[in-house]
């Protein structure tokens, strides 16, 4: 039986035990003269007894889950000959797999040797029986806790404050899950970059003025000088940020304060809706509008005037990403400028402040740690963007504060290194996870900077 | 529609009315259509500050002020009574021109200030505003230091040119609304962080910091606890000598104590005016005295 199949089944267990359990609590209830001398109300009562069998049920079947392979492999692996169980560690992972195909219905009978046909089919045999016995165990755990639960019910049963803590605990499991999922990805990123600093030196990584990730294959090899030194990537990716947010913050703050304060209530309800959906628009759009419209204009632009601009240029990336920004910021910024009371826009205009005047010395400053927060948002979106800055600003790692040049990000360099083949023993593939604790580095100092500011600087309103 | 638009009809329907209430309740908070009505007792003073001439304000098709002429003497108190919604508060945001800020508002009429037309094309809100304070109904501290709370008004009219000019104004101003003792060590806290009525003493602190003439107070007590409120009475009293005052305010008893002139609103109208011991002792017009005996509202 499919894991699915049983659930659907437990499910609507659930719903029939649910009824029983509220009819029992009515029949109790009326016996000893009213509901309102239960405890609870009769659905509580049938929530807990749903509860009672849908716990232990569930609860079994992540446990047979979570052994079903270790299991299986360990049962499969007593039936192989002896040579295949002598393999080294590799080769028997390889043989095995190909048991496991079989055994799945992905490889073919023909492909393999006999024995392995035979522990393929065994394994079939085996994973049905286990799975019988899951969805039969399963079944068990929910009967036996339903029956255990309405046998319980009585009208001193608090089923209320159980069934109130039963979702307390669901509720815990699922910030608890996301926690650790975080956890999780940042542990994965970080085991890999310690590989790579195993090659690396950190100081190297940390210091080092120039970054091309080429590594020889074979020792004949020549131009592959394999220098893995991240600050030019850092300035590349704070050089197209900080012109990001030049182009974003402004304009975006200056279109929040006109819409939530001058703004009358029919533009502004054409207007949001509009700015909302060109930040719909995925970004690989922005980054050929910028690679083959920005790019070109700012190079003409600049050669007109006497400068030399490159083809592809950090300004091309980071004014496009700041366009991608602008509906970004402003929608943050009009929310949060629309929450400071109106009492303070009255209490400021009363004294005779003009609205200019009102805007900047009150509700900016009242607005401050929201817009702050936002703009963080927005920075954290300038960094870990990568489509615009494939598409317009290039792939060459060049140390230079020169907008008009062609520079790459860190992302940027996480795509290059992670696309086509890899060896995950080479430095070149690990360094890309190097890259990605080190954004995780970055966004976080951002969060700790932007919590400082807020905190210093807010004005708080009640 | 009402009986009561029917009735208001003229003011020889006056006793009818007085009839009709007294047996039909009255929904009050009902607008519509006003009538015609006349008030009743003297709303013109001889050293009048502002004066309302025939004031109408509609709210897009609502109609929340009807026909209204009104003086507010020189140095004087005026209360503004009425149940809820009887358009007391709209009258009082008209004379410094606050309802400007509220979309689909039309005020027609004439207010001045000083035989100034304050509705005239070429009057600044920002100079009127400066001359006509106004302090709400809930205490709204900027999210400011105390001192920068009460220097916003001087800074933003430039009244101090330095920094010892700007002290002597935060500091009187402060002294004058009652508060410097309280606060004197503390002037670079947060004004939020007072109590509501400490609160409330300081919003008149930064009105009065900018040397209006006339203060507006909307409901100025109605989030204070009595002591607090009795603290606020006392100070409007102390500051007649200065200012003229207009005060909306729901309770009678306050009215009456802070008060020399009272007037009585009901459904955007000016149903009575008159000094405030003949209101409270001698209404002359059935809905003031059903209104002052707690009949409604």
């Amino acid at each position: 039986m499919q894991t699915s199949t049983v659930i659907l089944f437990l499910l609507a267990m659930c719903v029939v035990v649910y009824n029983l359990g509220r009819k029992r609590s009515q029949v109790l209830g009326q016996r000893i003269g009213g509901y309102s001398l239960l405890h609870s109300l009769p659905r509580h009562y049938g929530y807990m007894a749903a509860a009672w069998a849908a716990i232990p049920a569930i609860v079994v079947l992540i446990l047979a889950m979570s052994f079903e392979e270790r299991w299986l492999a360990g049962m499969v692996a007593e039936q192989l000959p002896p040579e295949a169980r002598e393999l080294p560690a590799d080769k028997f992972g390889l043989y095995y797999n190909q048991v496991l195909g079989y055994a799945q219905g992905m490889v073919g009978a023909e492909q393999l040797d006999a024995t392995q046909v035979a522990a393929g089919d065994y394994y079939r045999r085996l994973a049905d029986r286990f799975a019988s016995a899951k969805a039969a165990l399963a079944f068990l755990a929910a009967l036996v806790g339903a029956i255990f639960a309405i046998r319980h019910i009585s009208p001193a049963v608090r089923a209320r404050n159980h069934v109130e803590g039963i979702i307390r605990w669901v509720l815990f499991g699922c910030s608890f899950l996301a926690v650790l999922t975080t956890l999780g990805i940042v542990l994965s990123v970080l085991f890999e970059a310690i590989q790579f600093f195993k090659i690396i030196p950190l100081s190297e990584f940390l210091f080092g003025l120039e970054w091309s990730p080429q590594m020889a294959i074979r020792a004949d090899q020549v131009a592959a000088s394999g220098s893995f030194g991240f600050i030019p990537l850092l300035v590349g990716t704070l050089l197209i940020s900080a012109v990001a947010m030049l182009i974003s913050v402004p304009i975006g703050l200056m279109s929040a304060i006109y819409l939530s304060e001058y703004a009358t209530n029919r533009f502004r309800a054409v207007t949001k809706p509009v700015l909302e959906i060109l930040a719909g628009v995925p970004t690989v759009v922005y980054g050929f509008f910028a690679a083959l419209t920005v790019a070109p204009f700012i190079r003409e632009l600049g050669e007109s005037i006497g400068l030399s601009v490159a083809s592809e240029s950090a300004l091309a990336a980071g004014i496009v990403m700041g366009i991608m920004i602008i509906p970004f910021v402003m929608s943050l910024s009009d929310d949060i400028i629309n929450a400071v009371p109106d009492s303070l826009r009255e209490a400021s205009l009363g004294m005779g402040a003009t609205m200019n005047e009102t805007i900047r010395k009150v509700l900016l400053p009242a607005a401050l740690p929201g817009i702050v927060g936002g703009i963080l948002l927005a920075v954290s979106r300038a960094i870990g963007e990568t489509m615009i800055v494939v598409m317009a600003a290039g792939l060459s790692a060049k140390l230079t504060a020169n907008p008009l040049e062609a520079v790459t990000t860190i992302t940027v360099q996480i795509v290059t290194l992670l696309v086509g083949d890899q060896e995950f023993d080479s430095p070149k593939t690990l360094a890309a996870f190097a890259l990605g604790l080190v954004l995780f580095f970055v966004t976080l100092l951002l969060n700790v900077i932007a919590l400082y500011v807020v905190r210093r600087y807010r004005e708080q309103y009640d | 529609m009402n009986t009561m638009t029917a009735t208001m009809d003229g003011a020889t329907d006056n006793q009818r009315e007085s009839d009709t209430a007294e047996k039909a309740p009255l929904d009050i908070r009902d607008h519509g259509d006003v009538g015609d009505y006349e008030t009743i007792g003297e709303p013109f003073v001889d050293n009048a500050k502002m004066s309302a001439r025939t004031v109408n304000v509609h709210y897009g098709d609502k109609q929340a002020i009807k026909d209204v002429s009104l003086d507010i003497g020189e140095n004087e108190v005026i209360a503004m009574i009425g149940p809820s919604g009887c358009g007391k508060s709209t009258f009082l945001r008209t004379l410094n021109r606050m309802n400007d800020i509220i979309p689909g508002c039309r005020v027609e009429g004439e207010i001045t200030l000083d035989n100034e037309d304050i509705y005239a094309g070429n009057q600044d809100t920002v100079l009127l505003r400066a001359r006509v304070g106004m302090v709400f109904q809930k205490p709204n501290p900027f999210p400011k230091s105390i001192y920068e709370n009460v220097a916003y008004g001087p800074r933003i009219h430039g009244l101090a040119h330095t920094k010892a000019e700007m002290d002597g104004i935060v500091e009187k101003s402060l002294q004058r609304a009652g508060l410097f003792e309280e606060v004197k060590d503390q002037l670079d806290k947060p004004g939020t962080g007072l109590s509501g009525g400490q609160q409330q003493r300081l919003c008149i602190a930064r009105a009065i910091a900018v040397s209006p003439e006339v203060i507006l107070m909307d409901e100025p007590c109605s989030a204070l606890d009595p002591i607090a409120t009795a603290r606020i009475e006392e100070l409007i009293d102390e500051l007649r000598e200065k200012y003229t005052i207009a005060i909306v305010t729901h309770s009678m008893q306050q009215a009456a104590r802070v008060s020399q002139r009272t007037a009585y609103f009901h459904l955007g109208k000016l149903i009575e005016v008159g000094e405030t011991k003949e209101i409270f002792t001698n209404p002359r017009h059935q809905l003031t005295e059903n209104y002052i005996t707690g009949r409604f509202g």
